[in-house]
C-alpha cells in the first residue's frame, strides 16, 4: 500500500516536472520583442520628425527617448513644448498619462520569477510599456524569468530609441501611404496577442470585451467628455479587472 | 543644466516611479485572493482598453482602421504567428486605402 503510493507520487512528480516549462532565456525575450520593436519603428521615426520640425533640440529629443521611454508622453511632451506650455504642466500630463503603468507593473511583477532581487526588478521596471507588459503577461510560461524580460524590454527599447534617432538624422520617413498603414502595426499586435486567450478563457473574453464598452463609453458618452487618455485607461483596467475577479471567483482558468 | 535637461529628468522620474514603485514592492507580498484575481486580470482588462476605441484612429480614417482591424483579428483566430497577424493588418490597411 505505502509503497502504492510513493509509486504514484514518483509518476506524478515526473509528470510534473515533464510539464514544467523550460526557463525563459535572454533570447527567447529578445525574439518575442521583434513584432513590438518592428511596430515601435515607425513610430519613433515619425518621434524624431515631429520634435525635429516643432524646433526641439536634438538632444533632447535623443533624452526624452533614452530616459523617459513612453510613446504618448513624449509626444503629447514635444506638443505641449512647441505650445509654449509651462514645464510643471509637461511633467504632470506626462505624469498623468503613464500612471496606467502602475496597474502593469504591479500585476507583472507577480509573474516574475521568485527570489528575483530587487535591483533586477528596479532594471526591469524601466522598459515595462503597454507593448512589453502585454507580450509578457500572454505568455503561456506562468514564471517569467529576469533574462526574459531584459531581452524583450532591451529590443523594444533599442528599436524605440534607433528610431528616434533615424528620424531626427535622416530627416524623413516612410513613404507616407506606408507610414498610415503601419500606425495599426500595435493595435494589430495587441490583437494577435489576446485573440488566441479569448478563445481559450471565458473570463479573458467577458473582461477584455467588458473594457472595450467602459472605454468607448468613456470615450464617446458626453459627461466625460473632459477625461484625458491617461485616466480613460486606468479607470477601464481598475473598472473591467475588478469585475472580473468579483464574476470569476476561480481566477482566470475558469 | 538647460531646463530643458531638467524637464527631460522630470518627465522620466515620474514615467518611472510608477513603473518601479509596485514592481519592487509587491512581488512577494502575500495578497488576499480577490487581489490576486485583480491583479491576473489587469492585462486583458488594460489590453481590451488599449485596443478600442483606440484603434479606429490610427490610421487617419476609420474605414481603413477597422479593415486592418478586421484582417488582424481573423488571422489571430486563426491563431497565425503573431508577425504575420501584424503585417496582415498593416496589409489590410494598405489594401483598403488603395482600393477604396
Amino acid at each position: 500500500m505505502r509503497n502504492g503510493t510513493s509509486e504514484t507520487n514518483i509518476t506524478a512528480l515526473q509528470k510534473a516536472s515533464s510539464t514544467v516549462q523550460e526557463r525563459l532565456t535572454f533570447a527567447n525575450g529578445a525574439a518575442a520583442g521583434v513584432p513590438v520593436a518592428v511596430g515601435y519603428l515607425p513610430i519613433a521615426v515619425t518621434f524624431g520628425l515631429l520634435a525635429k520640425s516643432s524646433g526641439v533640440p536634438d538632444y533632447i529629443t535623443i533624452m526624452m527617448s533614452f530616459f523617459i521611454f513612453a510613446g504618448a508622453s513624449q509626444f503629447v511632451g514635444v506638443n505641449l513644448l512647441a505650445l509654449g506650455a509651462a514645464h510643471w504642466e509637461i511633467v504632470f500630463t506626462t505624469f498623468i498619462i503613464n500612471l496606467r503603468h502602475f496597474l502593469m507593473t504591479a500585476s507583472l511583477t507577480r509573474r516574475v520569477e521568485e527570489g528575483t532581487a530587487k535591483k533586477w526588478l528596479a532594471l526591469l521596471s524601466f522598459g515595462v510599456t503597454d507593448e512589453t507588459f502585454t507580450v509578457a503577461s500572454l505568455r503561456r510560461e506562468r514564471e517569467l524569468s529576469p533574462a526574459f524580460l531584459l531581452g524583450l524590454n532591451l529590443i523594444a527599447f533599442s528599436a524605440w530609441n534607433a528610431g528616434t534617432w533615424a528620424g531626427i538624422f535622416l530627416g524623413s520617413g516612410l513613404p507616407e501611404a506606408i507610414q498610415t498603414s503601419m500606425g495599426i502595426a500595435l493595435y494589430a499586435m495587441f490583437i494577435g496577442l489576446l485573440v488566441p486567450s479569448m478563445k481559450k478563457s471565458r473570463p479573458v473574453l467577458v473582461i477584455s470585451l467588458l473594457a472595450v464598452g467602459i472605454h468607448s463609453f468613456l470615450q464617446w458618452f458626453p459627461l466625460f467628455e473632459g477625461l484625458s487618455a491617461g485616466w480613460g485607461i486606468i479607470i477601464t483596467t481598475i473598472l473591467a479587472a475588478a469585475a472580473g475577479a468579483v464574476i470569476f471567483p476561480g481566477g482566470g482558468k475558469a | 543644466m538647460d531646463s530643458l535637461v531638467l524637464l527631460v529628468l522630470a518627465m522620466g522620474a515620474v514615467t518611472y516611479i510608477p513603473r518601479m514603485l509596485p514592481m519592487v514592492l509587491l512581488q512577494n507580498l502575500k495578497l488576499p485572493a480577490f487581489l490576486n484575481r485583480f491583479l491576473e486580470f489587469i492585462p486583458f482588462a488594460a489590453i481590451g482598453a488599449l485596443i478600442f476605441p483606440g484603434i479606429l484612429s490610427s490610421t487617419g480614417d476609420t474605414a481603413s482602421a477597422v479593415a486592418g482591424g478586421a484582417v488582424s483579428a481573423m488571422l489571430a483566430y486563426l491563431q497565425l504567428n503573431l508577425m504575420l497577424v501584424v503585417l496582415g493588418g498593416i496589409a489590410g490597411v494598405l489594401a483598403w486605402n488603395l482600393l477604396m
